[in-house]
């Protein structure tokens, strides 16, 4: 909300410079967000001056040369002022810049020849001062402001807010009542203690009763808690005085006519939205406020239709609704410049229902904006009086007697008690009791003494934020209180910070892919529906069971992902078109289904890689290591090693995995189900295609269950003090007998003494034949107290070779 | 023979003392010294010359070796000590070309680096991690934490959702609720994690990530959040910082307030030494990092007591503070980073940069 400064000093000055304003509000909870400069930055130089004569200057047609008096400080000389604007004469009062005023333009004025004429100065317009939009002309002071009669030469700031400060507050939700500047004035007589004027609704110039000539029925009491009304005849629309369009301008509104403009400068003021309506032209002068049919149409002031449902609340006359209740008048009953009867409407609306009408309708305003945060019915009284004394003032309008005012005019005052003790407790610093009472009774809350603290009764309009004991102590915590908070820990009774299992294993698997070079990557976990079927999924897979959105931002961001790959995929894109094909990634990160059965999801944190291209950067020193299914198994097997897991995988095919490069990676399984970790695998060719990608290697693994195959403990193993006998032993085999198969059948044959044994070699080629391959076993034999010899070992060796017969393996040369 | 003795000598050392090489070396020690060479054999001959003569020659020829052996084997150390400097100069490499092979660097994510950074700060300060589900019920993101039926967050506009009473979570938060149905009092945890929210612009970016704080125990006040939010503020941007607390609002917390940290950029002053006004803070000398509170008294009331909680949560026996902060501002003020998006582009260029 924007606040013009001198506004809010006219209800309660501090004596503060803006910044002393600011620094208050802000640390009292009234965030200052900015100071904006309305006007012109400095009021030196320009002054009220009076046009003594306005002749037609020789050599221009458009332009005038006058005389004005500038005062008797300006050298009592009446300065020569050649002006083009079409409204200037003699005898008008009017804004003068004289040489040396910065303009808001920042231009700094000088003596300038008009066509052979020096001008020493210039008669201002409305928008030359920033003040509004008035540009047609200048603006004439006549009968502006509180006298009538202003000396020439009285600096132009005392009788115009030429140059203002405006405050862009930051009001809370909670807050409405901060909605309008006596709201704010409040709040800073409560920071600092400066008096505060008397509301200025506290003399309502109008009158109670029915009112002669206009009706109002509210069939909706529930959204419309309160609907008054007043009737203004001899109402003569004009454009508003200076003053009242310089502080609209300036509080952000767009000035119209006085009577729309003092609608808006009461809302302004006490926070409580008006709407006013040419009486003559409400049909049968009566209203009707009413649920919508739904689908009911509206043309609003906007000239716009709007389409309404059976929730939203419109105000009918007797030829159907006007308006869309506390959003928009209707354009059919709007003022204008022949209105010479005006009801003003001020009513209490339902907060959340005028949110959701807006939100519906996206349709916002000054006043829905005010509505939907749920203000008071007792401030619709505030507006009328406020209103009243404008349109008489204003408008030349008469008051007709009486006002309509349908539904609850208040609610009784609650009272709650505030113990000293608990203030204490719940800040960690104390306030004297009589000191939370002056500071409650500058917010407007009344106290009286209690036995352990004080009885507050709660002022209309905070009832609905104020409805407990915290919530005063937040009234005092705020006013006096934060600023002097000590800053002290917690006890910490029993607390020791720790991370869990898991959530260490997820760091130490993060770590292992960091450790290899791989870059961690944060991708979005919105997805598109599509990506289900760019990776190949079948219409039956458990992957296609995804949670969907209701409302997503985009057809392309309406389900949560169910793997990590599409993301993966997608960064690797970006990064090959615009970084070189060689991408080393990993994401660490939440992939959820929709459950099972019933609402909800499941979800777990799984680890993913992506590899491609080659594995480290080009070398003047040889090959390079190429993305493929070993490099990615290389890669896994550097996590699960490092963290102690027992794992293999198995052959298995995966919708997006090429299906003879593709494997799940399974953890533990001796004697029990293995628990499936996840996948291994090179893209599918078809898949890596659609993202535009080479040859590319992926894995992933659910952490949740890589946490439980990993032990948290690692106990102590003793080893031998005696070195191991290694040995090597090439073999051929048919090349369908897998290499974990191989190793199985060498340790199963050659029992404990084998401590060890690896595939070190692959050959395939024409010296070991057509169907077969040729493995490289290094084999490491241990006992624990013996050295041990090739004679030792002679026999064990010969067992497993004797067991590699067995699948068709020929020892080699 | 004296004077052959003396005349092979003077021969040798000469030779010696010219030679360039081990190899040359060598050759001198086989023609002077070998079995096949005049001086040995002369050794040799001597039990053949006359009596009286023996020993003279005896002991001239055996001096005139040794001479010989010890000249060479000095020799010997000088050409070797030479030939090895020849070879090291040799063996010079151009050691500015790059290390091979090249070593990748990989790095964590500055997001996942700031969270380790601030899980750290709080593990430190006696608070476990906890995590929560993303997919969360309206009653934990909303009821439970105080929001009223109407509240605008809870508009489709706000937040989404997955059914009725189901949505996607827009805070960190309901983990508060789940937290202290799990665990009775005294409770400190922290609760990190990806939230979301349906918004997308040059600030906002539909999903990002809080740490939720979370302390309840007999007597926490305002001021030890105050405490505990100092010694995060000084653990992540500098031991000089400080901290104050402007009121606001949130539902679940009274007092709410917001939390401000003196800027580290300009010390807190709001312009730089050249008396231009910062630009992180834009002046004020204090960057808003976090909203925060005491626990609403409402929120207890949303705790059911349970055998795992007992003896519950008691809003006249317990109070306690919370704060959520963002991971993307905290990263954004101490790495400079100018644009939410750039954490979800990933562009390699950014990864390698940060942290």
């Amino acid at each position: 909300m924007r606040v013009p400064l001198p506004w809010l000093l006219e209800y309660c000055d501090p004596g503060l410079d803006v910044h002393g304003v600011e620094e208050r509000l802000t640390m009292t909870g009234t965030k200052v967000e900015a100071i904006h400069r309305q006007g012109v930055g400095s009021a030196a130089n320009f002054v009220v001056g009076r046009v003594l004569e306005a002749e037609q200057h020789p050599d221009a047609d458009r332009l005038k040369v006058c005389r004005v008096d500038l005062g008797a400080d300006a050298g009592g000389e009446p300065a020569v002022i050649v002006c083009g604007a079409p409204n200037v004469a003699a005898g008008q009062t009017v804004a003068v810049a004289r040489p040396g005023a910065v303009l808001p333009d920042g231009r700094e004025l000088g003596e300038a020849r008009l066509r052979g004429i020096v001008s020493e100065g210039m008669i201002l317009s409305e928008s030359e001062l920033a003040i509004g939009e008035g540009a047609d002309g200048i603006l004439v002071l006549d009968g502006q402001g509180a006298d009538a009669q202003l000396v020439p030469g009285t600096p132009l700031a005392d009788v115009l807010e030429i140059a203002t400060d405006v405050l862009e507050l930051e009001i809370t939700p909670n807050r409405p009542d901060c909605l309008g500047v006596y709201g704010v004035a409040r709040e800073l007589h409560a920071a600092t203690g400066a008096p505060l004027a008397a509301a200025p609704w506290s003399e309502d110039p109008g009158t109670p009763g029915a009112v002669a000539g206009a009706q109002v029925s509210v069939e909706c009491p529930d959204l419309c808690p309160r609907f008054t009304a007043r009737v203004f005849e001899d109402v003569t629309i004009a454009e508003s005085p200076a003053w009242l369009k310089a502080r609209l301008t300036a509080a952000g509104q767009r000035p119209i006519n006085n009577v729309v403009d003092i609608t808006n400068y009461v809302m302004l003021l006490t926070g409580q939205p008006l709407h006013a309506f040419d009486l003559d032209r409400v049909a049968g002068a009566r209203l009707n406020v009413r649920r919508a049919h739904d689908g009911e149409q509206v043309e609003t002031l906007d000239g716009q239709t709007r389409t309404l449902d059976g929730e939203m609340v419109v105000i009918e006359d007797a030829e159907g609704p006007t308006s869309i209740a506390g959003l928009m008048g209707g354009a059919r009953s709007e003022v204008a410049s022949d209105t010479s009867r005006v009801l003003l409407e001020v009513a209490t609306w339902s907060g959340p229902n005028i949110h959701r009408t807006s939100s519906a309708l996206g349709l916002r305003s000054e006043a829905s904006n005010r509505f939907e945060k749920g203000l008071q019915p007792e401030q619709a009284m505030h507006a009328q009086a406020v209103a009243t004394h404008l349109m008489v003032e204003l408008c030349g309008a008469t008051a007709a007697p009486g006002t309509i005012d349908v539904g609850e005019q208040g609610r009784p005052a609650r009272v709650i008690r505030l113990r000293e003790q608990r203030v204490r407790s719940i800040l960690g610093v104390a306030v004297p009791v009589p000191r939370q009472a002056e500071i409650l009774g500058r917010l407007d809350f009344a106290s009286e003494p209690a036995p352990d603290g004080l009885d507050v009764t709660v002022p209309p309009l905070r009832r609905d934020d104020v409805t407990r004991e915290v919530d005063l102590i937040e009234e005092v915590a705020r006013i006096d209180g934060l600023e002097r908070l000590p800053a002290t820990l917690p006890a910490r009774r029993g607390a020791a910070g720790m991370l869990t299992h898991a959530q260490r294993v997820q760091r130490a698997a993060e770590d292992a892919m960091v450790g290899r070079g791989l870059h961690e990557v944060v991708g979005w976990s919105f997805a598109d529906p599509e990506l289900l079927d760019r990776l190949r999924i079948p219409a039956d897979d458990e992957m296609r069971r995804v949670v969907t959105l209701e409302n997503p931002l985009s057809q392309a961001q309406s389900i949560m992902r169910p793997t990590l790959v599409g993301s993966l995929l997608d960064i690797a894109r970006h990064n090959v078109s615009r970084n070189g094909p060689d991408v080393a990634i990993f994401e660490s990160g939440t992939v959820l289904r929709a459950a099972r059965e019933g609402p909800g999801s499941e979800e777990h944190h799984a680890l993913g890689a992506l590899l491609s291209g080659s594995l480290t950067p080009r070398s003047w020193r040889g090959a390079r290591d190429e993305a493929d299914f070993f490099a990615a198994k290389a890669l896994l097997s550097s996590m699960l090693d490092a963290l102690h897991v027992d794992w293999s995988v198995q052959p298995e095919t995966w919708p997006f995995l090429h299906p003879g490069r593709s494997a799940t990676v399974l953890a533990g399984g001796h004697g029990s189900e293995p628990a499936r970790l996840g996948y291994l695998g090179e893209l599918h060719p078809l898949v890596a295609a659609a993202w535009d990608m080479e040859r590319t290697a992926v894995f992933a693994v659910d952490l949740g269950k890589v946490a439980a195959a990993a032990p948290p403990v690692v106990a102590f193993s003793p080893f031998p003090s005696v070195p191991a006998l290694r040995q090597d032993l090439a073999v051929t085999l048919p090349d369908t007998v897998a290499a974990a198969e191989v190793l199985d059948r060498v340790r199963a044959a050659a029992g404990e003494i084998l401590d060890d044994v690896n595939v070190f070699d692959v050959y395939t080629g024409g010296q070991v034949g057509a169907g077969r391959r040729s493995l490289a076993l290094a084999l490491s034999f241990q006992t624990q107290d013996r050295t041990l010899t090739d004679e030792d070992v002679a026999p064990v060796r010969e067992r497993i070779v004797a067991a590699l017969a067995g699948l068709g393996g020929e020892l080699r040369g | 023979m004296i004077e052959r003795i003396e005349q092979l000598q003077a021969q040798a050392q000469a030779e010696i003392a010219a030679a360039g090489t081990s190899k040359t070396l060598e050759e001198l020690r086989v023609r002077y010294l070998g079995r096949k060479a005049e001086l040995p054999q002369m050794l040799r001959g001597v039990a053949e010359l006359e009596p009286d003569r023996r020993g003279e020659v005896g002991k001239a020829a055996n001096q005139a070796r040794q001479a010989l052996e010890r000249l060479l084997e000095e020799r010997s150390v000088e050409l070797q000590a030479q030939e090895l400097e020849g070879q090291l100069q040799e063996d010079l490499l151009d050691v500015t070309l790059p290390g091979a092979p090249p070593q990748p660097i990989g790095g964590l994510h500055v997001l996942s680096a700031t969270r380790r950074e601030l899980e750290d700060i709080f593990l430190g300060l006696g608070f476990t991690v906890i995590e929560g589900p993303e997919v969360e019920t309206v009653h934990y993101n909303f009821d439970a934490l105080n929001h009223s039926p109407t509240h605008p967050a809870r508009a489709r506009t706000d937040t989404f959702y997955v059914e009725q009473d189901l949505v996607l979570r827009t805070h960190t938060s309901p983990m508060q609720v789940r937290a202290m149905e799990a665990h009775p009092p005294p409770l400190y945890v922290v609760i990190p994690g990806r939230v979301y929210r349906p918004d997308s612009d040059a600030t906002h970016t539909p999903q990002f990530h809080q740490i939720e704080g979370l302390a309840v125990d007999e007597d926490i006040t305002l001021a030890d959040l105050k405490g505990t939010l100092l010694a995060f503020a000084r653990a992540v941007f500098g031991e000089e910082r400080d901290v104050r607390l402007r009121p606001h609002f949130f539902p679940f917390t009274e007092p709410s307030v917001e939390v401000d940290v003196s800027c580290f950029n300009c010390e807190g002053k709001g312009y730089m030494p050249d008396g231009s006004r910062c630009y992180l803070c834009k002046g004020e000398g204090w960057l808003e990092v976090l909203g925060a509170g005491e626990v609403d008294p409402n929120v207890y009331s949303y705790v059911p007591t349970t055998e795992l909680n007992a003896p519950g949560y008691d809003p006249e026996k317990v109070q306690g503070f919370a704060w959520g902060m963002g991971i993307e501002r905290i990263a954004m003020l101490k790495h400079g980073i100018p644009d939410l998006r750039l954490y979800f582009e990933n562009d390699l260029r950014f990864l390698e940069q940060l942290p």
